[in-house]
């Protein structure tokens, strides 16, 4: 196990120090002076100067590229050419605010998602297996966007139970927090509840057939047990391994639900950096997305390990 | 030769009379007939749509963000533009982005994943960490990073999503590779001594088909809802034209004077993409029979 998971890491050190060459010279690679560009279009020639001297953009690109690394292990970001401010410290301010819509929104997935599943796999081709299929479907078609538009149409314009947009944090008003989370969260949750519902019910029906099922059952263990402690427990790995492949989707689709919404997190940084063109923040937003993606894929790599004790023995997690 | 016995594999079934013999298999079914029904009209709106309803760029100045009426079917939006024409014309947009984007990554996947698999042992391992590599960068990261370097446009759009997709396209037919590259009637062309690229073009390839086919199928939606959700950021293709993203953008801003306007694009693109959905699921059932759903 141990040598599984230093394995693991190993390979995963690897692609962040790939992923960290290909942005160094993503940013190189624009036409033009680097330091203009990154100063953004109407900067001072003192900013430029100054930009030119903090990225040594006059060392060969070998040094640059220490440089650069050193920079980032040591913390800094480089600074916002929209307003000065130091790139990590933004970060700090905006990452919060996505974890949290990202927790509530995987918490909305987990419970709908796998009790649907759950539920349509028990009572398969009966009316409960037709309505979660048909969210399932329906979840899996609708895209995020649109549902938090028919969202903030139902519930913010036309029954004014929720407000349209806008972000308080919840250290400051916990309820008004979440009163305007809570939309966000469900439309950002449908469409991962929708996948793990047909994920979750396809292993569930799996599982239900298996000889040890019916050796429970012959046992006369209760119904819900049988559900809950044995067919439940060998679907889980499923579970994780969605939630892991559709991180990147959840990525986007915070993106998304931010730009709706207007709340001022991560993705919606983003999406600024790239019409502003603040380089510095670009590149900032994109090497924490990949640390982010690749560490979760170490993390449900190894979880998944411990629940399926043949990947460690073979010891690929992929194959 | 008509009688002859089952084909002991999948894999080795004859093309022609496993295609007809899927198809009637797929027609008896509700759910992927909607699909295919859903997906033909997708496709008719996209192509015949924009050559009935006019042009997506008139404005009526005497008729901006007007209800829907005889003149204007779906209505109009902020600059007197009719909604039903810019519908179709954004069809139009996102066939292009979704087909474009799955044809380039068919076109660079299928040969590398070809050539990987077909020489596991020394290209294998490196193709298949560079796409782990490719896979550390989510699909909005690449997008953003293209944004930024070409400028937000339908190329730009098209390259990140067909980018997206390469991993997918490569593991799938480096797959195939590994379990036909075994198979017997590759072992006698070997004997027969053809050359590896024959064999591969001539035995391999036509034998990877259905679950490409399977992957383009679940592909084309993910890249429609890519394009709108792109063009609907700002970061895809750019107003004036009609995309259906573009269009939701605009319809945001007048939620509470026009809320007739965020219904059809969202609709079109969830149709268009269950449609796709449905019609995969059934090509899987049809030409994957070890994918037992």
């Amino acid at each position: 196990m141990v040598w599984f998971i230093l394995r693991r890491a190993g390979s995963a050190v690897i692609v962040l120090f790939l992923a960290s060459v290909l942005i160094f010279l993503g940013i190189r690679a624009l036409p033009g002076d680097p330091a203009v560009v990154m100063a953004g279009e109407d900067a001072s020639p003192s900013l430029i100067e100054a930009i030119r001297r903090d990225y040594g953009l006059d060392k060969p690109l070998p040094a640059q590229y220490v440089d650069y690394l050193g920079q980032t292990l040591s913390g800094n970001l480089g600074r916002s050419t929209q307003d000065q401010l130091p790139v990590a410290g933004i970060l700090a301010e905006r990452l919060p605010v996505t974890l949290e819509l990202s927790a509530l929104a995987l918490l909305v997935a987990i419970v709908v998602g796998v009790g649907a599943g759950i539920v349509a796999a028990v009572r398969r081709d009966r009316l409960p297996d037709y309505v979660a299929t048909g969210f399932g479907l329906a979840g899996l078609s609708i895209p995020h966007f649109w549902l938090g538009l028919l969202g903030i149409l139902l519930f913010a314009v036309t029954l004014r139970w929720l407000p349209a947009s806008g972000y308080v944090p919840f250290t400051q008003d916990p309820g008004q927090n979440l009163q305007r989370m809570i939309l966000p969260a469900l439309v950002l949750g449908t469409g991962f509840a929708a996948i793990l519902m047909r994920q979750t019910r396809s292993a569930m029906l799996g599982a239900l057939s298996a000889d040890y099922v019916r050796t429970a059952r012959s046992k006369g263990l209760a119904e819900v047990k049988v559900v809950g402690a044995h067919a439940l427990r060998n679907s889980l790995t499923t579970v994780v391994t969605v939630l892991g492949l559709q991180l990147g989707a959840l990525i986007s689709g915070a993106v998304v639900t931010e730009q709706i919404f207007v709340i001022p997190g991560f993705g919606k940084l983003t999406v600024d950096a790239v019409l502003t063109r603040n380089y510095p923040v670009i590149q900032a937003v994109v090497l924490i997305t990949v640390i982010g993606y690749v560490l979760v894929n170490l993390l449900v790599d190894i979880a998944y390990a411990f629940l399926n004790p043949r990947i460690r023995l073979s010891g690929s997690g992929h194959d | 030769m008509t009688e002859a016995p089952a084909p002991p594999s999948a894999a080795e079934a004859p093309p022609r009379r496993g295609a007809a013999r899927a198809w009637r298999r797929f027609r008896r079914r509700p759910m992927p007939m909607t699909g295919l029904v859903l997906v033909a009209g997708f496709l008719l709106l996209a192509i015949a749509g924009p050559l009935a309803t006019g042009d997506p760029a008139a404005q009526d100045y005497a008729a901006t963000l007007a209800p829907p009426s005889g003149a204007h079917p779906l209505g109009t939006d902020d600059l007197g533009r009719d909604a039903l024409a810019r519908v179709a014309h954004g069809a139009q947009v996102s066939l292009q982005a979704g087909v474009l984007s799955t044809l380039l990554a068919m076109a660079a996947g299928i040969p590398i994943g070809l050539v990987a698999g077909f020489y596991r042992r020394w290209l294998d391992p490196v193709v298949m960490r560079l796409v782990d590599v490719t896979l550390a960068f989510p699909f909005l990261v690449f997008a953003v990073g293209l944004a930024a370097i070409i400028g937000p446009s339908l190329k730009g759009v098209v390259l990140a999503l067909g980018f997206s997709q390469l991993p997918a396209v490569i593991r799938i037919t480096r797959g195939e590779v590994l379990s036909i590259r075994e198979m017997d009637y590759v072992s006698a062309a070997v004997a027969d001594g053809a050359s590896d690229g024959y064999i591969m073009l001539r035995y391999v390839l036509p034998n990877c088909a259905a679950p490409l086919i399977v992957q383009a199928t679940v592909a084309i939606p993910a890249a429609i809802i890519g394009e709108a959700t792109l063009s609907f950021l700002g970061l895809g293709v750019q107003p004036p034209t009609p995309s259906w993203g573009v269009m939701l953008t605009t319809a945001q801003q007048y939620l509470d004077v026009a809320p007739w306007l965020a219904i059809w694009p969202g609709l079109m693109i969830a149709l268009a993409t269950l449609g796709f959905n449905l019609l995969g699921d059934g090509l899987r059932d049809v030409l994957d029979p070890r994918s037992g759903r």
